[in-house]
């Protein structure tokens, strides 16, 4: 097992609020494997305060993505400089859900319906860029609107993103299914496309302001500059 | 006031902060959470321009003196909003209690005002001392935490029945402006402590009531505007909007503030530098030579003119303080309301 494999692991956990994988956001501090297989993951955030839902969710997930390796034999997540590292750290590493890690606190214990929610905003954020892409290349709201999964040109990235995520969702993804959904799954009609886009270019530009936000203070707290979100998602 | 290009702008700060974080008021046994809330206000000052960066000591607790120079002289502010944050649970003496707050305003009684606050899970003895409150400091508004830590229970809403029993209370006692925290916070767990789906509720259940969301909702700003442009009592409190993009990240301000003007609308945004964690001085020369860029990217949003800066700057504030404006720094005819048939277009997501 090679450290670059645990790492191409990592970068399949997400953080569900900026919809970017952890690793291009300056997460992963630190990441050792043994000539045992052991893997010795730390993990810091933007502030010692994020909240230690999604806190939870990216270091648990990070110890699922890793346990899947094969020739994996240990892994430990240390979630490092959060004020409850400790709680969470501890029930990350007995494979606890989160009331493990906050007995008598919650009763949300795999946080399903928080991370659904964040789904569905990086699928309307993911959309919103592709619909913005397509119009930018002279097609008109009808022919976006009438596109179907299959039309969707592979050059552009969030194509393929939109798809995962609508897997993961349990929307259609046949290739005849329309390429712009409704969070039912209803497609977005033609009449309706430019209003919809404006409310989707708000979600995702949210997204967005809280990557930058979280690249800063990652800059200014701990000296790591990353690249641009802009820049990446362009 | 500040003047700009024979321009002139009646300023009013409607949030500010004088703290003491400094480690002779941290509670005992409690002071890595003291420390670290302190510490990581101060990486937010790191967003502000380097020159207006001070030490963490400075930071920690910051004086009159300083504070009258980095607001009234440097800072071009006309009048301000003192916010309370208590955070006894960390700090002995609060963090920044009403108390400690009139006393600053006892000493600028023109030009200062003191917000109080108040917890519904305080029951009787809570709205017993917002009364006293109300009285001892002549409170026109309060700052609210929907997620403080409290005897074990982690956060509340403003559409809980206990909360509507403290906005009557607010009611009775001429409190017209609920100041909401929403925003980065402590302790959410699966909670959502940004959610603001309760200052929906509680805003059109007391119509006479003004809900200030500070931090926009940060970082939900789209349930935020999804919500404000139903609400006509609702506003947009700018705190960190300003200070934390502005000069970081001046795209995303650009895409921010556009977004504001077209779901919020003008008239209904406040300028609020959050001073400590930012200096006022920069936030407002900055905002006054803000423009939207004349570019395709920004082409969907509404652009900013003289009077929307004068509205956002101080009149809309002066508006809900009953604050006295000079008659030369009012709008000139009244101003044009704010063009509202865009944001209506649009449906709710």
């Amino acid at each position: 097992m090679t450290r670059e494999r645990v790492i191409d692991a990592l970068a399949e956990v997400y953080d569900p609020e900026l919809d970017e994988p952890i690793t291009r956001l300056g997460f992963v501090t630190s990441c050792e494997v043994s000539t045992h297989g052991d893997v010795d993951v730390v993990l810091r955030l933007p502030t010692p305060q994020c909240a230690p839902n999604f806190a939870f969710l990216m270091a648990a997930d990070a110890r699922e993505v890793v346990r899947r390796l094969p020739e994996v034999r240990d892994v430990t997540i240390k979630l490092e400089d959060h004020y409850t590292g400790e709680e969470i750290n501890a029930a990350v590493a007995r494979g606890d859900g989160f009331t493990g890690a906050f007995p008598g606190e919650t009763v949300d214990d795999d946080l399903g319906a928080l991370r659904e929610l964040f789904l569905r905003k990086a699928l309307v954020a993911r959309e919103s860029r592709l619909c913005e892409a397509l119009l930018n290349h002279g097609a008109t709201p009808e022919e976006v609107a009438a596109r179907r999964l299959e039309d969707l040109p592979e050059d552009l990235p969030d194509a393929q993103r939109c798809i995962e995520l609508r897997r993961r969702l349990g929307l259609p993804v046949h290739p005849a299914a329309p390429a712009f959904v409704l969070p039912s799954g209803e497609p977005v009609p033609a009449a309706e496309l430019k209003r919809w886009l404006r409310t989707a270019r708000l979600v995702r530009m949210s997204l967005e302001v809280n990557g930058g936000m979280c690249r800063s203070l990652m800059q200014i707290r701990h000296g790591v500059a990353i690249e641009d979100p802009e820049e990446v998602l362009r | 006031m500040y003047e700009k290009n024979g321009e002139q702008y009646f300023v009013v700060d409607a949030h500010q902060h004088f703290w003491d974080a400094s480690p002779a008021n941290w509670v005992k046994g409690q002071e890595q959470y003291a420390k670290g809330w302190i510490e990581c206000f101060h990486a937010y000052m790191g967003l502000g321009p380097p020159e207006t960066h001070w030490p963490l000591e400075k930071f920690m607790k910051y004086s009159e003196e300083d504070y009258v120079k980095d607001v009234f002289e440097d800072g071009h502010i006309d009048a301000a909003i003192l916010q309370s944050t208590y955070l006894k649970e960390w700090y002995t003496e609060g963090f920044n209690t009403a108390e400690r707050n009139a006393r600053m305003v006892e000493k600028f009684p023109d030009k200062l005002r003191v917000n109080g606050r108040f917890d519904p899970r305080e029951g009787e003895a809570g709205l017993k001392q917002l009364e006293e409150d109300a009285k001892r400091y002549n409170l026109k508004g309060v700052k609210v935490y929907t997620a403080e830590w409290y005897k074990g229970s982690r956060g509340w809403k403003l559409s809980d029945s206990q909360a509507q029993m403290f906005l009557d209370k607010c009611k009775e006692l001429g409190i017209k402006n609920v100041h909401a925290h929403k925003g980065p916070t402590i302790w959410p767990l699966d909670k959502d402590a940004f959610d603001v789906k309760d200052i929906d509720i509680a805003a059109t259940s007391n119509p006479e009531l003004n809900f200030i969301v500070e931090h926009v909702g940060l970082p939900r700003i789209e349930d935020f505007c999804f919500m404000a442009t139903q609400e006509p009592n609702v506003y947009a409190g700018l705190a960190v909007v300003i200070g934390g993009l502005m000069h970081a990240r001046p795209r995303f301000f650009n895409k921010v503030m556009g977004e504001l003007l077209f779901w919020v609308g003008e008239d209904k945004m406040l300028f609020g530098s959050d001073y400590g964690i930012w200096e006022p001085q920069w936030q407002v020369e900055g905002f006054i030579d803000w423009t939207m860029p004349d570019t395709e990217e920004y082409s969907d949003y509404p652009h900013p003119t003289t009077e929307t800066k004068k509205k956002i700057m101080g009149l809309n504030a002066a508006k809900l303080y009953d604050i006295e404006v000079p008659a030369e720094l009012q709008l000139k005819n009244g101003g044009t309301p704010a063009a509202k048939e865009d944001a209506q277009l649009v449906e709710s997501a």
